[in-house]
């Protein structure tokens, strides 16, 4: 199949360079900073997702990269050249709107054909052009209609399709399925990955889902109150999480107050053989890798406890269990699906599963 | 419910009150056609006389001409400057913003007397004769806020995002302004227009100060009533009465369509 | 997000016009306030003489007092009206409310001269009503006052200005959420108290933005007094217009011009602090 859309001219991007360079960037408005001194590289032909709650600072980042914004201080370079130096409609970066922004007074063609009328492009070349980015995102029927009539899923096709045409270095997406009901939204991130690989074009999504992140993304950014917090690939991100916050944030964690001591850790009455300089740790265990105890040979790995289940939920394919350990200290477990649990029960994880993470505090 | 009483007196003091606006308008229109004149009782005999002659009276006419050009160039030189000053107050942040805003409104609040005179006192200052282009100005002034307000209201109710997008996608300001911003105040434009130009047809106080050898319509009506009143004037009346009704309700449907069009919510 | 050349070219145009169309006219009046006419020509000789003579003469004082005393009763006249009238619309009208609300604005923008022109052949000796009144055999002679006094000047004023005080009142009752009026069922007010407590206080905006107007509007009327006020309605515009006129009392003019703005200006003022104040 031949591709619908070329991606920019092999000769466009240097291989091995990053595509955009973000090199500590500040946005202020009026008292509160937004960003501090953020620095990010993105890059070409990947899939780069911005996390962050609202507030963080992610879409301001967005919108310095697409022109909307001009930095305080720092700057913005695409290829050698100063993107922040440039005027929005000068810089080969386009934006899907959170709300699609599409043209009311325009159908749905002239939308997807308005980036290359404005800029002269030949009648012939831009009905070709539309024509191919409206079959990419499957609206061809809908070519004539008047946005109005369109569901949101499909007005979300459009703002891509007109986004995509002008074949841009780089695509940014401003939470672009956050209006969407859930079943759409899958189905609208399997579309939007595969629709990535298919065109190469460099994608930066943002979003304060974390599941939406971990799906879609080769590299995921958290941002919080205006700082990056940890970039790293989403199982990396997951799995070893840099600071207490980042494995809150992706996920859900148990977050242990231990104190290492001659490569043990002791939180609370556990014990267990952990690898660092002696000194307060903080260590992060995520739900699903405590286990109910099985029957058989221990592992040398694996840390017993007994505990009392407080609470049992039922969450289709899992239980999520609160269980209390006799020291006091509370815990998340994440079992399969199964009957409710005795009162008291023995649980057991591998000590290699825990992560020692820096305490984010507040910020 | 208690109301019920409460409604009927109501309803019939609301009647009440649409009857003493709209009686001596009644009035006024039924005896364009008596043929026994202006006043008394009973009206006589029902006749077009009155329009008859309407119709032949050609200074009158003139002043009609002149009524419809002052108030064409009123409707342009508002919106010319009604919409950047629209603009101006949507995005811009300016020393003596709200000092210009309040300024611009001043002519719709203030007794058109103190307007008319000031802008009189300009015309001598500059040295220009009574000619009908200063009424064309006085009008654009007075009624700049006109446009200016309509427009704002229009403005907030646009998608800001819309913009952003067609920058994004390529085009400079000046295309983001044709393409996108002006297609979206299509309504309020228009509505805009639709006001100004029934408010400069009508407009006195102004043009009673600045108008010179030609006429606009109500000055010359009010001309004639100084020399006495004859149902040829009550003709006119009932003419522009029609006239005027025909325009707002025109004005009130684009409006609401508007209102109604924006709030279809998309998807 | 918009460029500084967009901004300027947006700004600045309407800025210089208004300097020189709407500013410097305004000034140029204040300017004449403080000067004086010496053997018919405009002598640019400052002093505050227009204004002593303001205060010392009593006539001006009487026809302003009068000009402020028409406006009251045009804007009490037109309370008493829109109010009721508002208060239908919004709350008991239902589905009619649309076509009864451009009933009402309709007469608002019909010709101000179509309008007073209709009153005065309505009250004038030979007219309307007096011919009615007689030919009902209730008055023998025609009733004199009607026509060429403050009577007529308030009663065409009030009928003008009706419909302008109803629109501020009757946005601010169909801002009034009928959940509220519901709550206050709820919570054991009869209709009456609701009306009391919580429609009437709510409306106060749309009233005070309505009843301002319509005084500051009738109080620089000048074309009504001359249609049916005679020389026993004279109002304060008309002394102005004089004296722009025929007397060539220029200066003398702009000094009354700018007390009235000044006092319009004043009133304005009041009146968004008491409706700020209000609201809190």
């Amino acid at each position: 199949m031949t591709d619908p859309i070329p991606s920019p001219a092999a000769g466009e991007i240097r291989a091995g360079a990053p595509l955009l360079e973000i090199r500590a960037v500040s946005k202020r408005f009026a008292a509160a900073t937004v960003l501090n001194g953020v620095s990010l590289d993105v890059a070409a032909g990947e899939f780069l997702t911005i996390l962050g709650e609202s507030g963080s600072g992610k879409t301001t980042l967005l919108r310095l990269i697409a022109g909307f914004e001009q930095p305080d201080s720092g700057e913005i370079w695409m290829q050698q050249e100063r993107l922040d130096a440039l005027p929005p409609y000068r810089r080969r970066v386009n934006t899907v709107f959170q709300h699609y922004a599409l043209f009311p007074h325009l159908s749905v063609e002239e939308n997807v054909a308005y980036g290359l009328r404005v800029r002269g492009v030949a009648r012939e070349e831009t009905g070709t052009r539309v024509a191919q980015a409206l079959a990419m995102v499957k609206m061809t029927d809908w070519a004539r209609a008047a946005p109005a009539k369109l569901s949101g899923g499909q007005q979300q096709r459009v703002a891509l399709a007109r986004a995509l045409v002008n074949r841009p270095l780089l695509l940014l997406l401003d939470e672009p399925l956050s209006a969407l009901d859930a079943n759409l939204r899958r189905e609208m991130q399997t579309e939007l990955k595969a629709l990535q690989r298919d065109v190469g074009i460099t994608f930066v999504f943002v979003t304060h889902d974390q599941d939406e992140a971990m799906a879609l993304s080769d590299r995921i950014a958290l941002v919080r109150a205006g700082e990056l917090e940890q970039v790293a690939a989403p199982r990396e991100i997951y799995l070893r999480p840099a600071t207490s916050y980042t494995a809150r944030f992706v996920g859900r964690t148990n977050l242990l107050r231990a104190e290492l001591a001659d490569g043990i850790a002791r939180a609370g009455s556990l014990a267990f053989p952990f690898p660092a300089p002696s000194g307060p740790a903080l260590l992060s265990l995520r739900p699903e890798q405590i286990r109910v105890c099985s029957a058989g040979p221990t592992s040398p790995d694996s840390v017993r406890f007994r505990a009392a289940v407080i609470q049992q939920s039922f969450a289709g394919a899992s239980e999520l269990i609160e269980a209390q350990l006799p020291d006091g200290q509370r815990l998340e477990i994440r079992l399969p699906a199964q009957q409710p649990l005795p009162r008291e029960c023995e649980f057991e994880f591998s000590a290699g599963d825990a992560v020692r993470v820096r305490d984010s505090g507040a910020r | 419910m208690a109301a019920r009483p409460r409604s009927r007196w109501l309803a019939a003091v609301s009647a009440a009150v649409f009857a003493f606006l709209y009686l001596p308008i009644a009035v006024l229109v039924v005896y364009s056609f008596n043929r026994e004149g202006v006043g008394g009782f009973p009206p006589g005999p029902l006749v077009l006389d009155w329009y008859r002659v309407l119709l032949g009276d050609s200074p009158l006419w003139d002043s009609v001409l002149n009524s419809l050009l002052v108030a064409l160039a009123a409707v342009v030189i508002s919106l010319a400057l009604g919409l950047p000053a629209a603009l101006a107050l949507d995005r811009v942040a300016f020393p003596g913003k709200e000092a210009f805003r309040r300024l611009v409104l001043l002519p719709l609040v203030l007794p058109g007397i103190i307007t008319g005179l000031s802008l009189l006192m300009l015309r001598v200052l500059a040295g220009i004769g009574a000619e009908l282009w200063t009424v064309m100005l006085g009008h654009g002034t007075a009624l700049m806020s006109v446009a200016t307000t309509e427009l704002f209201a229009g403005l907030q109710k646009m998608d800001r995002a819309q913009e952003e997008a067609s920058l994004d996608l390529g085009a400079n300001y000046w295309q983001t302004f044709w393409r996108v911003t002006l297609p979206n105040l299509r309504l309020p434009l228009v509505a805009a227009a639709l006001l100004i130009f029934t408010l400069s047809m009508d407009e006195i106080a102004v043009t009673f100060f600045l108008i010179g050898r030609e006429n606009t319509l109500p000055l010359e009506i009010w001309g004639r009533l100084r020399r006495g009143m004859t149902p040829e004037i009550n003709a006119v009346s009932a003419v522009l009465f029609f006239a005027s009704v025909a325009l707002i309700l025109l004005w009130y449907r684009l409006r609401t369509r508007g209102a109604a069009e924006l709030e279809t919510p998309l998807g | 997000m918009y460029s500084r050349a967009y901004k300027a070219a947006v700004a600045v145009p309407p800025i210089l016009w208004v300097a020189l169309f709407l500013l410097l006219p305004y000034a140029l009046m204040l300017a004449h306030s403080f000067w004086s006419v010496e053997s018919g020509v405009i002598v640019h000789h400052w002093s505050l003489r227009n204004y002593v003579t303001l205060l010392r003469t009593s006539v001006y004082a009487e026809v302003l007092f009068r000009s402020a005393a028409i406006a009251l009763g045009v804007t009490v006249l037109s309370v008493l009206l829109a109010f009721p009238l508002a208060y239908y619309l919004s709350f008991r009208a239902g589905l009619r409310k649309e076509v009864l609300y451009q009933l009402v604005i309709v007469p608002l923008w019909v010709s101000y001269l179509v309008r007073g022109y209709a009153w005065k052949t309505i009250l004038g000796t030979e007219g309307v009503l007096n011919g009615f009144l007689r030919y009902l055999h209730l008055t023998g002679q025609p009733v004199e006052f009607f026509l060429y006094s403050p009577f007529a000047v308030v009663l065409t004023l009030t009928h003008i200005y009706t419909p302008f005080v109803f629109l501020p009142i009757y946005a601010s009752m169909e801002h009034i959420s009928r959940p509220l009026l519901d709550a206050s069922a709820d919570l054991g007010a009869s209709p009456r108290v609701t009306f009391w407590r919580v429609i009437l206080p709510l409306s106060v905006p749309g009233l005070t933005a309505g009843a301002t107007f319509a005084f500051v509007l009738s109080f620089g009327d000048f074309l009504a007094p001359l249609l049916v006020g005679g020389p026993s309605g004279l109002m304060i515009s008309n002394i102005v217009q004089n004296l722009f006129g025929a007397a060539y009392q220029w200066p003398l003019g702009a000094a009354i011009s700018i007390c009235m703005l000044a006092l319009v200006v004043a009133l304005l003022a009041a009146a968004e602090r008491f409706e700020r104040g209000f609201r809190h």
